[in-house]
C-alpha cells in the first residue's frame, strides 16, 4: 500500500494526527496524551493491525525528545512510524508494554541511555549500563570527564 | 649446514656437527623451545565485533592461519597461547578480557587487532564506553592497523609475533631471570 493511501486509512481512525512524507516510510506524529488510545487503535485495527513493534528509540534534539516507534503490520506488511514529542525537562510517556510486549526491553534501553520515564511500565530499570550509573549517555549534554574525550 | 645467524625464518634453530659415521644436532635450549613454541601458538576464541569476521576468515580454508601453527582456536583461556583481541573493547568488556587474560597459562601473548584494539579508533571521541585501547588493560605483542585489517594483515601479524617469540626472551623468561 502507498504511504498517500496509509495516510487516507489512518487519517480516519486517528484524527489528532499530523503527518509528514519526507521518508521512506509515513511518519505520524501524536501528542504524548493520545499516546495510548492510538497506540490501542493501530494495534487492533481490524484489517490491518499494526502487530509488531520493530524498533522504538528516542531522538534527543537538544530543545526536546522524540520517542520514535516503528511499527508493521504482518498482515498487510505495512510500515509506519510514530513520533511522539517530548518535554526535555520532564521526559514523562505511557508505556506500550502491555500492548507490544517487545516494547518492554526497548523501553528499559531508553530509560537506561536517554532518562526517558516510561509510566506504568513493569520493570523500569537500567539495562545495560550498571545499576549505579549516574546520568543518561546518549542526551546530547551528557558529561564524563573521564572517559569522555571531546572533539 | 642449517644457519644458526638468522632465527628469524622458520628453519630450525641448529646445526649438525659433523662426526665420523654421522653427525650430531647441536642446538640452544632456549632457541629450540622459542621455535617449537612459535610454530605452535593456539588462538582464543575472542572477538568483540567486525575484526572478529575477519579473524574467521582467516581461520577459513581460503586463508588459512593452521598453515602457520594457528590451526587449534581454544573456546577456554587455559589451553590458549594468544589472545587476538578482535574488535571493541568496552569499560564492562574491559574486566573479562583482564580476566580471561590471567587465565591464560605462561607464556602468552597478546595481539591486538584493528583500530579499536588499538586506540580506541572510529570510538576515540565523544564516547562514554570504550576504552581507548586494549593496551590500558593488558600488554599487547603485536598491533595490526585497520578497520577492519585485511586477513593478509592478519596473517602478517602472527607471522611476526612468531618472529617475536623466535628471537629472544619470553616475558616469563625475564621474569624467572634467565
Amino acid at each position: 500500500m502507498s504511504n498517500e493511501e496509509l495516510k487516507t486509512i489512518i487519517s480516519e481512525i486517528l484524527p489528532n494526527a499530523s503527518f509528514e512524507e519526507t521518508g521512506e516510510w509515513l511518519n505520524i506524529g501524536l501528542e504524548a496524551a493520545d499516546w495510548i488510545e492510538s497506540a490501542n487503535k493501530l494495534r487492533n485495527f481490524e484489517s490491518m493491525p499494526f502487530n509488531f513493534l520493530f524498533c522504538l528509540t528516542c531522538v534527543d534534539w537538544k530543545t526536546h525528545f522524540t520517542m520514535v516507534y516503528h511499527l508493521r503490520s504482518t498482515t498487510t506488511l505495512d510500515n509506519i512510524v510514530v513520533k511522539v514529542k517530548l518535554d526535555r525537562e520532564k521526559p514523562e510517556i505511557i508505556t506500550v508494554s502491555d500492548i507490544w510486549r517487545g516494547a518492554e526491553l526497548f523501553e528499559r534501553e531508553v530509560y537506561d541511555l536517554f532518562g526517558v520515564i516510561f509510566l506504568e511500565h513493569p520493570d523500569l530499570r537500567r539495562l545495560l549500563l550498571t545499576d549505579d550509573w549516574v546520568g543518561y549517555p546518549l542526551r546530547k549534554d551528557y558529561e564524563d570527564p573521564i572517559n569522555m574525550i571531546k572533539l | 649446514m642449517i644457519s644458526t645467524e638468522n632465527t628469524t625464518t622458520n628453519e630450525f634453530p641448529g646445526h649438525i656437527e659433523e662426526v665420523p659415521g654421522g653427525g650430531i644436532v647441536l642446538s640452544k635450549l632456549d632457541e629450540l623451545v622459542n621455535w617449537a613454541r612459535s610454530n605452535s601458538l593456539w588462538p582464543l576464541t575472542f572477538a568483540t565485533s567486525c575484526c572478529g569476521i575477519e579473524y574467521m576468515q582467516v581461520a577459513g580454508p581460503k586463508y588459512d592461519f593452521s598453515r602457520f601453527g594457528f590451526e587449534v582456536a581454544r573456546a577456554t583461556p587455559r589451553q590458549a597461547d594468544v589472545i587476538i583481541i578482535a574488535g571493541t573493547i568496552v569499560n564492562k568488556m574491559a574486566p573479562v578480557l583482564k580476566r580471561l587474560y590471567d587465565q591464560m597459562a605462561d607464556p602468552k601473548y597478546v595481539i591486538a587487532m584493528g583500530a579499536c584494539a588499538i586506540s580506541g579508533g572510529p570510538f576515540f571521541y565523544n564516547t562514554y564506553s570504550v576504552v581507548k585501547g586494549a593496551d590500558h588493560v593488558i600488554p599487547v605483542d603485536v598491533y595490526i592497523p585497520g578497520c577492519p585489517p585485511r586477513p593478509e594483515a592478519l596473517i602478517h601479524a602472527l607471522i611476526t609475533l612468531q618472529d617475536k617469540i623466535k628471537m629472544g626472551m619470553t616475558r616469563e623468561q625475564m621474569k624467572s631471570g634467565l
